[in-house]
């Protein structure tokens, strides 16, 4: 089984998520990065299937040459090659991400055959625009299903459930397929220090583009107006019994 | 938002473990109204409290820190949150052992049970390491792990309960208010917060990594930088999971890695001092809000943690290879240039405090410190001099200076580090007139606080041959020393030298209250004629030293004080802060406009002499007299004294006269030979010889006049500070006396030949016990140094009168070995009646 992620380098922020002067920026002097959730999700379901069925991983960023970072960590957390299609920033909206992806793959694909699975997440945490796999998918004509958050691996086929209020819809996909992963399918591990320095020694193959911009364009990112709600003390201790009351007889639940 | 009250007398500003802990020793001392704030929730705040390591390994070098950190310790263990789990200090390497024999010494001298393991006996206690590639241990069963959230929350509500402390969570510092005084410093007027403003008579900064910054909003400077501390908690780890406990093996120090594995529960914490330095600046560290986890738990950059890894693995491969790494972190501290705390009453405005700059393992203690010192003016539980927040100068308090030394000195916090190690970074930054002469001499200059001072000379190597000395053999003792220094010291003593001493500190104090405040400043009577000099203690309240330093007096309403390069921040300070309100003393620091040269030897006068027409003979300029003499047509003043027990002086000028000086008084004594002469004689060989007493060493808050002999036959009429004290302590029988020892035999064990290097070295019975006085302070070798002159190696130290008799043999612990030492009749050793100085 080969399969192919494709994970997105994303900022960690707080609660609190500090923007630069400029509106057009996620400041991140002081953040950390990470894999969105849903693609860490994706890598380790990977690493499972093929640990049980054989095969290998490949993971695939699209980003600044910093995404090597995410790169090294999937492989650190047993996902096997790594590939880098290298931007000058990190969000390039999900048409021109889509379209470098697709030539990527293209790419990968003429030299090494086709991947079995490729694994999306079901949205990136930063930008959420929901549409990179399945514009990969429509591109190269395979089928796709988003929000999975089960697998099952047949003989040259694929359960996928995903949660709907009150259950799953069941899809069963011939390969080659795609899917979009989401968060919960799985608990990813935590990297072993053995597997972090393995992932040091990594040799990532680099990809360019001529992916056009298109589609989607920033305007602006602006925070929202801050819920501001006073803390009143109503007292200490049993005296602040009857106070209590008062409120919840106000709010109407006594 | 719950209001903050309109007044206070004191406001503590952060609440981790030194704020929280100082508003429990300030309630213990009787305070009452202290308002305590911080941004963040408590306990937990944010700061580096809540990320720290909280484990303690006692043994220091610093006698400061050593004190500090065992009753910090103690206070740990009493409030229940101190669990003694033991610790061991490895070595990779030969030169670690050698270190690790050091750390038994100053284990011995702080009274720490310590022993050295060999590589089996490491493996016995911490059955997953490597011992194939460690040459063994430093075993402290006394290491302990400590709950500094909980320690900080214990302090808080005891002040609470006491219901002298109102606490403000989530509470912001928006300024600082101030209020201007016309002939003193400012002063603090209020803390103004996003609840309110509280005019308070004390504010203390107690931020840690944002000090500077809450300092800065009073314009007072508070100098640190936030720094990284990489750490990794790995696991799960199935032979820790066993113990069920949250720490049930001893702390690992991997000291040649600068790492340290340290239980916690299940897994395993691994931290690291071995990175590159890594600083942020305090205004910019983000926002509790903005913090994935907390403002000084920033994300881990992992290319700086991977190398340790690797070191990691080494050591404890089998247990930690399939660790997962779970937690990792950039966690923030605070480093100061010279890796001390900050403490003390900040320089430029009065009553803002600093208590920054602390880590966990010594936070109780300098928070009772800090305490102390606000209560009855100078700390009791030891003497700050090391961390006191005005040693630094205004270049020590600058961003680049910051950087440039913890840049420096962050890669030792592991290291070995001798005791007269110089620093590398930021020199050059003051030199003397003569430096370029000194330079052409091949001086070796050595670093006081921003002074290039020469320590020898190099052109000096021909007098090493004539007076056939020797090297030391080890590597150690010889480092950071050279033979050249015993030469200079004894051709001075033959014929003459000159010494560069314009690093003394000097301070002019002028105007018509100037008697009455230089008189309440000093022990010694200094209303004495125009034209007289007075060495004297200046002391704390409780009658121990502040300082000692020489008052000149100039004119009927002018007094000079000299003091030391070392010492100048603090004295200034007090100076300072100690002018009458009235405006009746003016206060000049004059150290940058005044050069100075000591002239010494038996041929001083006669050389000296052909550059002026004042006769210069002991009858007409006496021993300890002030003269302004003309010298080649150079206005000077001369001050006939001596550091080194020689005839000669002390010659200041302005300092753009003193290359001019320094090229006549070179001219005239080329008859004579003169020699240039380093700051190892005049601050080591020479000074030990006469028994004289530095500042830091000996001289401490912790001991008085009467126990370093330096109590005079009458007290002044006039009040001073510390005279109750003062009297008091002439009145009992002193419980230690100053020392002079000599080494009877320099041979260890291995037939080295060994020189103790001045570091806190123990004084120990014959029986090898240590020696404690009746206030619990412990004999230690405060200075040491070879006294040419004697063919004899001296040590000083304090001991108990049963042991302060002429002939008592002792011993002395030095790298774990002993050696004997018999106690001198006097501490003056050589020239006793003082025959040379007065010829």
């Amino acid at each position: 089984m080969r399969i192919l992620i494709c994970i997105k380098r994303v900022p960690a922020p707080g609660a609190k998520i500090p923007l630069s002067d400029d509106g057009q920026e996620i400041d991140t002097t002081y953040l950390g990065f990470t894999t969105s959730p849903h693609e860490e999700c994706a890598v380790e379901e990977a690493v499972r299937i093929v640990e049980k069925v054989g095969g290998e991983t490949t993971v695939l960023t699209l980003g600044p040459p910093a995404a090597e970072e995410q790169l090294r960590y999937a492989v650190s957390v047993r996902a096997n090659k790594a590939a880098h299609v290298v931007t000058d920033t990190t969000d390039w909206g999900p048409e021109r991400t889509a379209s470098a992806l697709t030539q990527a793959i293209r790419s990968m694909e003429a030299k090494e055959g086709p991947f079995d699975m490729v694994f999306f997440g079901n949205e990136s945490a930063d930008s959420a625009g929901y549409q990179v796999g399945i514009r990969v998918a429509t591109a190269m004509g395979r089928p796709i299903v988003n929000g999975i958050k089960e697998i099952e691996v047949g003989e040259g086929s694929v359960t996928a459930r995903r949660q709907v209020d009150g259950g799953f819809e069941e899809y069963e996909l011939n390969l080659p397929l795609m899917l979009g992963i989401k968060e919960g399918i799985n608990l990813p591990r935590y990297p072993t220090m053995k597997g972090r320095l393995a992932s040091r020694k990594l040799a990532v193959t680099p990809f360019e583009t001529t992916a056009k911009c298109g589609g989607l364009s920033k305007i602006e990112l602006f925070q929202p107006k801050e819920q501001t709600s006073n803390t009143v003390v109503l007292g200490h201790g049993p005296e602040a019994a009857a106070k209590v009351v008062d409120v919840l007889v106000d709010l109407g639940v006594m | 938002m719950n209001e903050v009250p309109s007044r206070a007398n004191v406001v503590v500003i952060g609440a981790g473990i030194v704020g929280n802990c100082l508003v429990g020793h300030l309630a213990r001392l009787g305070w009452r109204d202290m308002v305590l704030i911080d941004k963040g929730p408590l306990p937990n705040p944010g700061g580096s409290t809540g990320h720290a390591s909280n484990f303690i390994f006692p043994t220091d070098h610093n006698k400061e820190m050593a004190v500090l950190t065992l009753e910090s310790q103690r206070q740990y263990e009493e409030m229940g949150v101190n669990t003694t789990c033991g610790g061991i200090e490895v070595a990779r390497t030969e030169a670690r052992m050698e270190e690790l024999r050091r750390r038994m010494t100053s284990a011995k001298a702080w009274g720490i049970e310590a022993k050295l393991l060999s590589p089996r006996e490491v493996k016995e206690e911490v059955p997953f390491i490597n011992e194939d590639i460690i040459l063994g241990g430093f075993y402290t069963p006394s290491v302990s792990v400590v709950d500094s959230l909980r320690a900080g929350t214990i302090m808080r509500e005891q002040a609470q309960e006491k219901e002298v402390l109102e606490v403000f969570a989530n509470t912001e510092v928006l300024d600082l208010e101030v209020e201007p005084s016309p002939f003193k410093r400012p002063r603090i007027k209020a803390v103004v917060t996003d609840r309110g403003r509280i005019e308070a008579d004390v504010v203390v900064i107690a931020c840690g990594v944002w000090s500077p910054r809450i300092a800065t909003m009073a314009g007072a400077t508070i100098p640190l930088t936030p720094a990284v501390h990489q750490m990794a908690d790995v696991g799960p780890i199935e032979i820790l999971q066993k113990t069920g406990n949250e720490i049930a093996y001893p702390i690992v120090r991997d000291m040649d890695t600068f790492m340290y594995e340290r239980q916690s529960a299940g897994s395993m914490e691994v931290g690291s001092y071995a990175h590159r330095p890594i600083f942020h600046r305090p205004d910019e560290i983000p926002s509790n809000a903005e913090s994935a986890l907390s403002p000084t738990e920033l994300p881990l950059t992992q290319q700086d943690f991977d190398p340790q890894l690797e070191d990691a693995l080494d050591l404890m491969g089998d247990i930690l290879e399939t660790a997962e790494i779970r937690y990792a972190i950039n966690g923030l501290l605070s480093l100061t240039p010279d890796a001390m705390p900050v403490l003390g009453e900040t320089v430029e405005i009065a009553n803002l405090w600093s208590a920054a700059a602390v880590w966990i393992k010594e936070g109780p203690a300098i928070a009772q410190m800090v305490a102390e010192w606000m209560t009855y003016g100078y700390p009791h539980v030891c003497d700050p001099h090391g961390s006191d927040i005005a040693r630094l100068y205004p270049h020590e308090r600058t961003e680049h200076h910051i950087r440039a030394r913890c840049g420096e000195h962050f890669n030792k916090t592991y290291g070995i580090v001798h005791p007269r190690e110089q620093w590398a970074t930021e020199r050059g930054m003051n030199r003397s007139p003569f430096y370029p002469r000194q330079e052409a001499l091949k001086a070796e200059f050595y670093d006081a606080r921003g002074w290039e001072r020469p320590q020898w000379y190099g052109v000096n190597k021909d007098l090493v041959v004539c007076y056939e000395l020797e090297t030391r053999p080890h590597e150690w003792d010889n480092r950071w020393w050279s033979s050249i220094i015993s030469a200079e010291h004894l051709h001075m003593r033959d014929k003459v030298g000159m010494v560069d001493l314009s690093a003394f500190q000097i301070f002019d104090v002028q105007g018509p209250g100037v008697v009455d405040y230089i008189e309440k400043m000093t022990v010694n009577k200094c209303d004495r004629p125009v034209g007289s000099s007075i060495y004297t203690p200046v002391l704390t309240e409780g009658g121990g030293f502040r300082s000692d330093l020489t008052v000149l007096r100039l004119g009927d309403f002018h007094y000079r004080i000299v003091t030391g390069a070392f010492d100048g921040g603090r004295d200034e300070y007090w100076f300072r802060k100690n002018l009458p309100e009235d405006g009746s003393v003016q206060f000049s620091n004059m150290t940058s406009a005044i050069c100075t040269l000591g002239v010494w030897g038996p041929n001083a006068q006669a050389m000296v002499s052909k550059l002026t027409d004042v006769d210069l003979s002991q009858q007409h300029f006496r021993y300890g007299k002030v003269k302004d003499v003309l010298i080649a047509g150079i206005p000077t003043t001369m001050f006939r004294v001596s550091y080194v027990g020689e005839s000669g002086w002390e010659i200041y000028t302005s300092m753009q006269h003193g290359l001019q000086r320094w090229d006549a008084l070179w001219e005239a004594g080329q008859q004579f030979d003169v020699r240039p002469v380093g700051m190892g004689v005049y601050g080591t060989t020479g000074r030990m010889e006469k028994g004289y007493l530095l500042m830091g060493a000996e001289l401490e808050s912790e001991y008085t006049p009467v126990e370093a002999g330096l109590a005079r036959k009458g007290v002044k009429k006039a009040d001073f500070i510390g005279k109750e004290a003062y009297l008091k302590a002439r009145d009992e029988q002193p419980v230690a006396k100053i020392c002079a020892l000599t080494m009877d035999d320099h041979t260890d064990g291995t037939g080295v030949k060994r020189f103790p290097c001045g570091g806190n070295e123990p004084i120990l019975t014959l029986d090898g016990d240590r020696i404690v006085d009746g206030k619990g302070r412990v004999s230690r070798v405060t200075s040491a140094g070879i006294g040419p002159s004697l063919g004899k190696f001296i040590l000083f130290s304090y001991l108990p009168p049963k042991y302060a008799v002429a002939g008592t043999k002792l011993k002395v612990m030095y790298m774990n070995a002993l050696f004997s030492v018999t106690v001198a009749g006097s501490t003056t050793l050589f020239d006793p009646e003082n025959q040379r100085m007065k010829s």
